[in-house]
């Protein structure tokens, strides 16, 4: 179910307060976050964001066509490479 | 013979059943569209007025999208998902569902036709 608009987009506080310093401040540092449930924001475009996977940090940079959607879409916690191949298949 | 939105050519049905030939309108859709050119939901589409057909058409071309136009946007949305990389997107690319359905079995429809593999040759000699 969709998020009530009358709350508006959910964003992290820390994370918010993090890019706003950054556009603040004209840098464009990687920002390492465990955030995967913040909406990305128009603020956010152009940032780099590394975001956690529950393994490793996946570098993210934001393009305007990523805005409205969560940083952990970009994120993937699963890593399937495909079943074993048979050895006679191989050769 | 009526022809709305190029293609569509329904005829001995009822006007909202015969609109929903068209991609892109539903029975709720032609319901609406058949209000408001005040035509009577229930009258055959080889019944309708050359006036009627025309309020019709105006309607639908005015404010729905359909056929061709609906099917390039989403196509152009699946695309986008697809090109920023985002989860759906990947399940588009792999042809699984998007929507965290199982896909240990089932999910057939994305997945298409059964892909037996074949079992493990048993050792002979």
């Amino acid at each position: 179910m969709a998020r009530s608009l009358k709350k508006g987009p959910y964003i992290d506080f820390r994370l918010e307060k993090k890019v706003d310093a950054l556009n603040d401040n004209g840098k464009k540092n990687v920002i390492k976050t465990w955030s995967r449930r913040s909406m990305i924001s128009p603020d956010f475009v152009g940032h780099t964001f590394a975001v956690h996977n529950g393994n490793k940090f996946i570098p993210i940079m934001v393009t305007e066509n990523m805005v409205g959607h969560k940083l952990g879409e970009f994120s993937p916690t699963r890593n399937f490479r495909g079943h074993i191949a048979k050895k006679d298949k191989k050769r | 013979m009526a022809r709305i939105a190029g293609v569509d050519i329904p005829d001995v049905k009822r006007g909202e059943i015969g609109l929903t030939y068209i991609f892109g309108i539903g029975i709720n859709r032609a319901r609406k569209i058949l209000l408001e050119a005040g035509v009577d939901v229930n009258t055959k589409v080889k019944d309708w007025s050359d006036e009627d057909q025309v309020k019709i058409r105006a309607i639908i071309t005015e404010t729905i999208k359909v056929e061709g136009v609906l099917k390039s946007e989403i196509q152009l949305s699946i695309k986008r998902l697809m090109d920023i990389g985002c989860y759906r997107g990947l399940r588009h690319r792999k042809g699984l569902p998007l929507r965290g359905q199982r896909t240990k079995n089932n999910a057939r429809t994305r997945k298409g036709k059964r892909k037996t593999v074949a079992n493990k040759k048993k050792a002979v000699k």
